[in-house]
């Protein structure tokens, strides 16, 4: 055993551990733990009781156990013993496991939270601070509700030793970090800010990194902080470095604190108190100027220290924005950290210069380093600088050196790492959209993309060329000649194809002319590539041959014999077979004139914000992506601002969707028709032709079968912006389901909701299937089930949170497990939220959780059935409703209800034979109640009598009202 | 504010891990897989910062051990190398010359060291004298030699 243990080393745990790791292989690793742990189980589970060290000892076992990656199952009521324990030891292994292990939703949370009571309550600092450490590690919410109101009293109590304050501070850091609307603020708020002021700079530095997370929230509560800041900054930056002691850190004074109060002061704007300013510029000054003595120690650790302040200095510099001598001054000094030797300084840098190329002072001055940005581009060996190269080259561009940037960035494109491949095709389409002088250049860029990098090229980057070129007529006759040439190459990509078949589609005429590109060339051309292409880039083409019908009669013959032929006509594909169908018929039946206009030019499209720029944004995340848009405002005379707004014509703006990145061509899941035919014209007509293909069209409504019961609702009217909930209070919903299973709960442009479920006695599980319909991705993707007032006692419903991400055209899914623990009328209601295209969405729909769910059938003979119906004869026993019928009354339909509601349909009971009789028995958790019902229809009345009879009167009214809604 | 940090040595053998959020065992899992295959990949020479969602992870090497820790994209680089480094240093002066196997054998010492140290995410203590005084004044609660050899093995 090697003799490494120090202090209170425990023995068997250190032997254990050596077994462990002589081990030779996992299976002999698991058999030792396996071993240890039925050790282990035994001895927690023996007669005698066991000391307080074995406790420790072997508690201690399982953390390491679990620490190897194993599961652990129990060892926790043993550990929270262990906090009651008067020896500091035992107690802090007890600590340990809890926060390692235990997870917040535990059931020993109340016990551990006694333990932390007794704890905070002993006046010994050593045991407050255990206790205090617990609490940020587990940082549960019921020990937020637990503690919140003692700690701020601990922290500004003025007997409070200081190594408790700062556990303290930052314990209440922490609560409010994961439960702020449990943290009280009150009169506790304004000491805490004093306590940048104390004297023990251990206390100072937990303090401020409190306060800055306070005054993100309510800043004006914390205003007073920022003088407070700015005189202990000032303090700290003119010391000598021998004055601060231990808390100078390799020459450097207090580099902590003084980055935390930088960061503190990055959450107020400069300071209007004049002479409060006058200091901060020159701790400011102070830092910058310090940055070109020589150092110190030749340490990594000096340099690093003394660099990290400078760095937080400028990023304060650059919040502020208003002192254009320190932000220059800032600028070269990062513009020295460019040519660093040490990479991470370079890195740093260039990251930082990025933030300041957004600032109209240090714009220029950022410029100036491009060749030295475009030289770390081609030559650093690191992948993460090379990417904030990108990223500065990005923010740095305006339009006097978008030509050689973005020739820079396609250059870097070819070699570039696959890992940030995507985001550099990206930037490249913004930058080319943005700064274009002349279209053609744009053009050319995108093709070059598609031509270098076609597999990252989003659907967002090629639609909004299509957008521009439609847009703009004084490209369009070069981008078909482009396309043409580009599509000669003997292999080209499939995006490359869908860009040239849409725009030959609409512009190949404006180089019918030339006979090296006749129609039939051009034809040619494309079909050469269809058969290796994707199904919705050949949809795509075929509509690009309707369009060349209109635009080119003479070879109307070609593309209609291309359509006719099975391998169009008879597509496997749905998508295909139709548009081949409808196209063919199309071609043959309508005449010219009604060609014409339903093959019409695209109208242009709306302007809107470049789909590209949000995906660039939501990839890289808030704050990352200098604001092209927001900084260089001035300059906007760029294609899609909103100087030369598009004539578009109000029919054009519905077909178009409605958000920005979804299918902008009406490819995938959009009715064929939509990207063809113009809605104005021959509207009539165009239902004759294509009035026997309807099904596909149809088949985009949710299926029809799902609602047999009730009209479908309406949609919109559920998902709101307004985040409150609006909760579909219709009941159709839920009576949609009483009597089945699965199908689909709801449904809107964005989602849809599908349904599953199984129950068996009192038990029932739930699947849920989430579909995103967009290709946008939703975010912060949150479910919650509800079950208001009684409904908390009488169900119980558990489940797992699903990923907050669901990918546009992802279906994610959620399993509720349901237990009805007593009979209940209410529904419960599942609330979503999630974020789309950056607003909130919300919208909460009733779960079809009925009573009846929890039926099991019983089969009884007519004589059983009969005596129990007058078993249960008394007045509240029974509950009848007579009412119209609302469907058709079909005998089989209701025997399917009937059955569907979960009772066993009686056949031969009921002496009249057109009635119908049921029998079953209700499972809840507390009682079972069994049931019989009587379903007797007049069909010349077209009503239904209803007769429940249960022995709870509550059962019979609520089963007698969720079934003859069915009728 | 730091999510977590991580132990872990050449051979991706994680050593110690430490998590100032909450989150499920699983997704842990899932990011101790990730940082040690995406640390371990990294080429000699290249900067200490990687970005990993929404993460800045920073990470470096100390002999055999790696140490790596998840960042929020406003907190300050340099400085958490230097975390790690006052880390290392405190384990140092408390194993003195510590190596992978002191942590390995004594894993529960080094989370004491680091509950000193780190609390929440955030820097508590930066003065290495304070804390050396706290784990020092723990040991001194704690048991003699003797004792400890007069202690049962199993």
């Amino acid at each position: 055993m090697p003799a490494v243990s120090k202090g209170d080393g425990m023995r068997g745990l250190a032997v254990f551990i050596s077994d462990i790791r002589n081990c030779k292989s996992k299976e002999a690793e698991i058999k030792r733990i396996n071993k240890e742990l039925a050790n282990i189980r035994s001895k927690f589970k023996g007669d005698k009781a066991l000391d307080g060290y074995s406790k420790k000892k072997y508690v201690c076992k399982l953390l390491f156990i679990f620490l190897l990656g194993h599961d652990i199952d129990f060892g926790h009521m043993e550990a929270v013993n262990l906090l009651s324990s008067n020896r500091y030891t035992e107690k802090q292994i007890g600590y340990l496991f809890i926060s390692v292990l235990v997870n917040s939703n535990s059931e020993l949370i109340r016990l551990i939270n006694n333990g932390i009571k007794n704890d905070l309550a002993s006046r010994n600092p050593t045991f407050m601070n255990l206790a205090l450490h617990c609490i940020a590690n587990v940082g549960s919410r019921e020990m937020a509700e637990a503690f919140t109101a003692d700690i701020p009293k601990i922290l500004v109590a003025g007997d409070t030793m200081d190594s408790v304050k700062q556990s303290a501070a930052l314990c209440l850091l922490r609560l409010n970090r994961t439960s702020p609307d449990l943290v009280p603020m009150g009169e506790w708020t304004s000491r805490v800010v004093h306590l940048l002021n104390d004297q023990h700079l251990g206390v100072v530095t937990a303090a401020t990194s409190l306060i800055t997370t306070l005054a993100q929230k309510n800043p004006e509560e914390f205003k007073t902080s920022v003088s407070l800041a700015v005189s202990r900054l000032s303090r700290i930056v003119t010391s000598a470095s021998t004055d601060l002691q231990d808390y100078t850190y390799y020459f450097v004074p207090a580099p902590w604190l003084s980055v935390k109060l930088l960061r503190l002061l990055q959450c107020y704007p400069p300071p209007e108190d004049g002479a409060v300013r006058g200091r901060l510029t020159e701790c400011l000054e102070t830092i910058l100027n310090k940055a070109q003595e020589p150092p110190k120690s030749k340490k990594v650790q000096h340099s690093n220290a003394k660099n990290a302040v400078l760095f937080e200095a400028i990023s304060l510099i650059i919040h502020h924005d208003s002192e254009p001598n320190l932000l220059v001054r800032a600028c070269n000094q990062l513009g020295q950290f460019l040519q660093h030797r040490e990479t991470n300084l370079r890195y740093l840098a260039l990251e930082s210069m990025c933030t300041l190329a957004s600032s109209e002072f240090s714009h220029e001055a950022v410029k100036t380093h491009i060749e030295t940005v475009i030289n770390a581009l081609k030559t650093e060996r690191d992948v993460s600088v090379r990417q904030r190269a990108v990223d500065l080259l990005y923010a740095m561009c305006d339009r006097s050196n978008a030509q050689q940037i973005v020739a820079e960035m396609l250059n870097y494109l070819e070699t570039a790492d696959y890992s940030i491949r995507e985001e550099i095709v990206l930037k490249v389409a913004i930058l080319a959209e943005k700064y274009a002088v002349d279209y053609t250049w744009y053009v050319d860029t995108i093709l070059n993309l598609i031509r270098i990098a076609g597999d990252y090229v989003s659907e967002e980057v090629w639609y909004r060329v299509i957008q521009i070129v439609i847009n703009r007529d004084d490209v369009q006759g070069y981008s078909a000649k482009t396309v043409f040439e580009a599509l000669q190459a003997p292999a080209c990509h499939e995006n490359l194809l869908k860009v040239g078949g849409y725009i030959l589609g609409e512009f190949g005429n404006l180089i019918a002319g030339d006979p090296r590109s006749s129609p039939l060339i051009q034809f040619n051309l494309l079909h050469s590539k269809f058969h290796l292409c994707s199904v919705p880039t050949r949809a795509l083409l075929l509509s690009t041959y309707i369009k060349f019908v209109n635009l080119f009669p003479e070879i109307k013959a070609t593309i209609q014999d291309v359509l006719r032929s099975d391998s169009q006509l008879r597509n496997a594909d749905v998508e295909l077979q139709q548009r081949a169908v409808e196209y063919l018929r199309l071609s043959s039946i309508a005449s010219t004139d009604i060609l014409a206009t339903v093959l019409e030019e695209m109208p242009p499209f709306p302007e809107r914000e470049s789909s590209i720029l949000t995906k660039l944004k939501k990839k890289k995340g808030p704050g990352k992506v200098p604001d092209v848009e927001e900084t260089k405002k001035e300059r906007n005379s760029d294609m899609n601002g909103s100087t030369e707004p598009a004539s578009v014509n109000s029919s054009a703006v519905t077909m178009s969707t409605p958000s920005t990145s979804t299918d902008l061509l009406g490819l995938g899941s959009a009715p064929v028709l939509n990207s063809v035919a113009p809605p104005s014209a021959g509207g009539s007509l165009l239902v004759d032709v294509f009035s026997d293909n309807s099904p596909a069209v149809a088949s985009l409504a949710p299926s029809a079968e799902e609602n047999f019961s009730s009209p479908r609702i309406g949609s919109t009217d559920v998902v709101s912006d307004d985040p409150a909930a609006a909760v579909h209070d219709a009941d159709e919903l839920v009576d949609k389901f009483v009597c089945k299973n699965n199908g689909v709960l709801f449904e809107n442009q964005l989602m849809q909701i599908g349904l599953k479920s199984e129950f068996r006695q009192n038990l029932g599980r739930m699947y849920i299937f989430y579909g995103n319909k967009t290709s946008t991705q939703f975010q912060s993707f949150l479910t919650a089930v509800i079950c208001q007032d009684a409904l908390k006692t009488q169900l119980n419903i558990q489940t797992k949170q699903v990923d907050p991400a669901v990918d546009g055209g992802a279906q994610v899914q959620q399993i509720l497990n349901i237990e009805c623990v007593s009979d209940f009328v209410e529904a419960p209601i599942l609330n979503i939220q999630f974020r789309y295209g950056g607003a909130l969405q919300n919208m909460s729909v009733k779960l079809p959780v009925t009573l009846n769910k929890f039926f099991q059938p019983t089969e009884m003979t007519s004589q059983d059935f009969f005596q129990r119906w007058k078993q249960l004869a008394a007045p509240q026993q029974e509950v009848q409703k007579i009412f119209k019928a609302k469907h058709p009354m079909d005998t089989e339909v209701t025997k399917a209800k009937i059955i569907g509601f979960g009772v066993a349909l009686l056949d031969m009971v009921d002496p009249n034979p057109s009635n119908f009789t049921g029998a079953g028995v209700i499972h809840t958790k507390n009682i079972q109640v069994g049931c019989l019902l009587r379903l007797e229809p007049n069909t010349q009345a077209q009503m239904y009598r209803l007769t429940l009879r249960t022995s709870r009167e509550t059962v019979s009214q609520r089963l007698c009202e969720l079934l003859s809604e069915q009728f | 504010m730091m999510h977590f940090m991580l132990l872990f040595s050449r051979q991706g053998k994680l050593r110690l891990q430490k998590w100032f959020i909450a989150i499920g065992e699983r997704e842990k899992k899932k990011i101790i897989r990730e940082m040690t295959q995406s640390v371990l990949a990294r080429q000699p020479k290249t900067c200490n910062f990687m970005d990993w969602k929404d993460l800045k992870i920073v990470y470096k090497r100390y002999a055999s051990l790696y140490i790596c820790c998840g960042m929020e994209d406003q907190d300050n680089e340099l400085l958490t190398i230097e975390i790690m480094h006052r880390y290392v240093e405190l384990l140092d002066k408390y194993f003195g010359n510590v190596c992978e196997l002191d942590i390995i054998f004594n894993f529960e010492k080094a989370y004491f060291i680091l509950d000193e140290f780190l609390m929440g995410g955030e820097v508590q203590e930066t003065s290495k004298l304070s804390v050396s005084k706290c784990i020092e004044e723990s040991d001194l609660m704690q048991e003699t030699m003797e004792e400890y050899l007069s202690k049962p093995t199993f």
